[in-house]
C-alpha cells in the first residue's frame, strides 16, 4: 500500500484493550478447568528437566525419554492453543491471527518431529543460559498470571501457560534454553517473532505487559547469542 | 434529482446571508440543520452518522455485543440513519448485523460499507460477505476503502449502481493520505461520496478537497471526527468558552461536531462510540444553531489556544 510510512502502529490495531483483555476471560471460563492440567503439565516439565539433569550427571537414566514426552506436551500445548484461541477466538477481533495461527501449527509439527528424532531436542542445557530458561519457564507459569490483578482487572482475565499465547510462548522459550539439539534452530523462531507481535500490540494498547515480552525476547537472543554463552555445557 | 453546482450555490449563498445576520444560525432554521441533501440525489439525511472501527470490533463477547447493539438501539431512536463499516473492521460487521436483527432491521439504516481487497477480482465475493454479515440485501453506499485498487473496483461498484444492487457509490481516505490522488478522482469519475478525515485541528480538506467536493456536486462523509477519541480526550479537562453556549453546544464533542457540520460542503460525520450517552449527545450536535464562518475561525483559534 503506498504511503506506508504514514502509518504508525496504532493503525493496526483494530480492537480496544477492554475488548482484549475480555477475550481472555471468556476464553478462560470457556476452557476451565483445563488450566488445571496445563499449568501441572508445566509443573512437571520443571520437574523433569530438573531430575533429568541431575540424572543425566550421574549417568543413572537414558535422558531421550523426558525429552520425548515434553516435545510431545508442548506440541500438543501450541496446536491447542493456536487452534482454540488464535484461531477460533482472537481472530475474530484481529484477521491477522488467522494469519498467525499456521504458525502456531508448525511449531506444534516441529516439536513432534523433534520427538520423533533421536537428537531432536534434549533438556541438559546447564550453567547461565539454562537459568534463564528457568526464570522465563517459572514466569510463564507463575508470573505472567499475576499481571493481570497486578493491573486491576480480574484473575479471571489472567493469561495461562497451554491457554493463552504469551506465557506458552515464553515457557516454551525457557524449556528451550534449556535444551539442546538438532531442531533446535528451528523451534526458537516462531516463539520468539510471537513474543515480539504481541509485544508490539501491548505496548500500542499501552499495555505494561509488553515489558514480559519484550524482555523475554531480549534474554533469549543474549542467551543464544552473546558471549556470555556456556560453550562448555552445551558440548558436555 | 441532481443537484447542480448553480442550486448548491443558491443554497449555499442563502445559508451565508442567514448566517451573516448573526454570529449564530437562526434556531427557525434547526431542523433542517439536523438532515443533510445528498447532493446526488438530493436525498436528505441526518448529519450525524455512526462509526464503527474499533468500537464494534468486539467478537463473539456477547455482554459488548449487546452494549453495541444499545448504541445503535439508541442512535435510531435519536434520528440517526448512516452507519460506516469495512470488512477491515475485525467482527464489526457481524456485530453491526446483531445489532440489526435486534431491532428488526430498521427502514432509517443507510448502510455504508466499503470494498477493501487488493484485487479487483475478489471485491464482488467480498461485498457478498459484508451484506451477509449486515443481514442486508443491499447496500446504501459503497465506498473503495483507502483507494485501496480503486480503478478496479470503481468499475464493480458503478456497474453494481448501474444494475440496481447498490444507491450510491464512493471512495475513502483518512488522516490527509493521499488528497492528490482523490482529488483526481474526485474530478474525474462519476461518484456521489467522498469519505476523509476533518477536524478542527486537521483542517487540510478546507484547501481544495471540501470546496472541490461542493463544486462538483459530491456528498462529504467525515472520518475521525474526534481524532479516534484523541481530541477528546485532550480536551476533556479543559473548560468549553462561555460563549459555546450560544451554540447550544454542551461538550467538547458537541463543540468539535458543530464545527464540521458548519461546513457547508460536509454531508455527515460519523464519529464512532461505545457509549449510549456519547451516542445520543453526538446526534445532538446536528440540532440547534450552528456557527457562521467568523465563529468557526474563533472555534479553531480557541482549541489551538490551549
Ligand atoms: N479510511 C477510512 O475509510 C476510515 C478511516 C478512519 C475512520 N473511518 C470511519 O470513521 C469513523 C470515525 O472515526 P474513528 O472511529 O477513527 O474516530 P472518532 O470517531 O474520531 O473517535 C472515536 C472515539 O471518540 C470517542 N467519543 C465518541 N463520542 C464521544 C463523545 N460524545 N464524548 C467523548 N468521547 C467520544 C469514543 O469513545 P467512547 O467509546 O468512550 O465514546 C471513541 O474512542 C470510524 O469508526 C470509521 O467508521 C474510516
Amino acid at each position: 500500500m503506498s504511503e506506508w510510512w504514514s502509518y504508525r502502529p496504532e493503525d493496526f490495531l483494530l480492537f480496544s484493550p477492554r475488548v482484549y483483555w475480555r477475550m481472555f476471560e471468556l476464553h478462560n471460563a470457556a476452557v476451565w478447568p483445563l488450566q488445571l492440567l496445563t499449568l501441572a503439565a508445566g509443573v512437571v516439565m520443571i520437574v523433569l528437566v530438573a531430575r533429568g539433569q541431575h540424572d543425566h550427571e550421574r549417568a543413572e537414566q537414558p535422558w531421550g525419554a523426558y525429552g520425548r514426552w515434553i516435545a510431545i506436551v508442548l506440541a500438543v500445548i501450541w496446536a491447542f492453543v493456536g487452534w482454540s484461541f488464535l484461531w477460533s477466538r482472537y481472530a475474530t477481533i484481529n484477521w491477522a491471527a488467522a494469519y498467525v495461527a499456521p504458525a502456531f501449527a508448525l511449531e506444534a509439527l516441529l516439536l513432534l518431529v523433534a520427538a520423533v528424532l533421536a537428537d531432536g531436542l534434549t533438556f541438559d542445557r546447564r550453567g547461565r543460559v539454562a537459568w534463564a530458561g528457568y526464570l522465563l519457564l517459572v514466569f510463564a507459569l507463575a508470573g505472567q498470571p499475576l499481571l493481570a490483578p497486578l493491573q486491576g482487572r480480574t484473575w479471571a482475565s489472567s493469561e495461562i501457560f497451554g491457554i493463552a499465547p504469551d506465557p506458552t510462548a515464553i515457557g516454551t522459550l525457557g524449556l528451550l534454553l534449556l535444551a539442546r539439539g538438532r531442531l533446535l534452530p528451528w523451534l526458537v523462531p516462531i516463539p520468539l517473532l510471537w513474543c515480539l507481535l504481541s509485544g508490539m500490540a501491548l505496548r500500542t494498547m499501552g499495555a505494561p505487559e509488553a515489558v514480559a515480552s519484550f524482555a523475554t525476547v531480549v534474554l533469549v537472543l543474549a542467551a543464544l547469542f552473546a558471549p556470555f554463552r556456556d560453550r562448555r555445557d552445551a558440548s558436555a | 434529482m441532481r443537484t447542480t453546482r448553480r442550486t448548491f450555490l443558491q443554497g449555499s449563498v442563502a445559508a451565508t446571508v442567514a448566517t451573516a445576520l448573526s454570529p449564530v444560525a437562526a434556531h427557525a432554521q434547526d431542523k433542517t440543520a439536523a438532515s443533510r441533501r445528498i447532493p446526488s440525489t438530493g436525498e436528505m439525511i441526518p448529519a450525524v452518522g455512526l462509526g464503527t472501527w474499533i468500537t464494534f470490533n468486539v467478537g463473539n463477547d456477547p455482554l459488548l455485543r449487546d452494549e453495541c447493539a444499545a448504541v445503535m438501539g439508541a442512535f435510531f431512536d435519536a434520528g440517526g440513519r448512516m452507519i460506516d463499516s469495512s470488512p477491515m473492521y475485525g467482527s464489526s460487521q457481524p456485530v453491526i448485523g446483531y445489532g440489526l436483527q435486534k431491532f428488526g432491521r430498521p427502514e432509517a439504516l443507510f448502510s455504508a460499507e466499503k470494498v477493501w481487497t487488493s484485487s479487483g477480482a475478489n471485491g464482488p465475493r467480498q461485498i457478498e460477505q459484508s451484506s451477509a454479515f449486515w443481514g442486508v440485501p443491499r447496500f446504501d453506499l459503497i465506498q473503495v476503502h483507502n483507494l485501496v485498487a480503486w480503478e478496479e473496483h470503481l468499475r464493480t461498484l458503478l456497474e453494481m449502481k448501474r444494475a440496481g444492487s447498490v444507491r450510491y457509490v464512493g471512495l475513502t481516505t483518512s488522516e490527509g493520505r493521499r488528497h492528490d490522488l482523490l482529488e483526481r478522482i474526485m474530478r474525474n469519475e462519476p461518484i456521489d461520496f467522498v469519505q476523509f478525515s476533518y477536524n478542527v485541528v486537521d483542517r487540510e480538506a478546507e484547501r481544495r478537497l471540501l470546496p472541490l467536493a461542493a463544486e462538483r456536486g459530491l456528498g462529504v462523509i467525515v472520518n475521525r471526527p474526534f481524532r479516534q477519541g484523541e481530541l477528546t480526550r485532550r480536551l476533556a479537562g479543559k473548560r468549553l468558552p462561555g460563549w459555546a453556549a450560544d451554540l447550544g453546544v454542551a461538550s467538547w464533542a458537541q463543540f468539535i461536531l458543530k464545527f464540521i457540520l458548519s461546513h457547508p460542503a460536509v454531508t455527515v460525520a460519523i464519529p464512532a462510540t461505545t457509549r449510549v450517552d456519547h451516542v445520543r449527545e453526538n446526534l445532538a450536535a446536528a440540532t440547534g444553531p450552528m456557527p457562521d464562518p467568523a465563529m468557526r475561525e474563533r472555534m479553531a483559534a480557541y482549541v489551538q489556544d490551549l
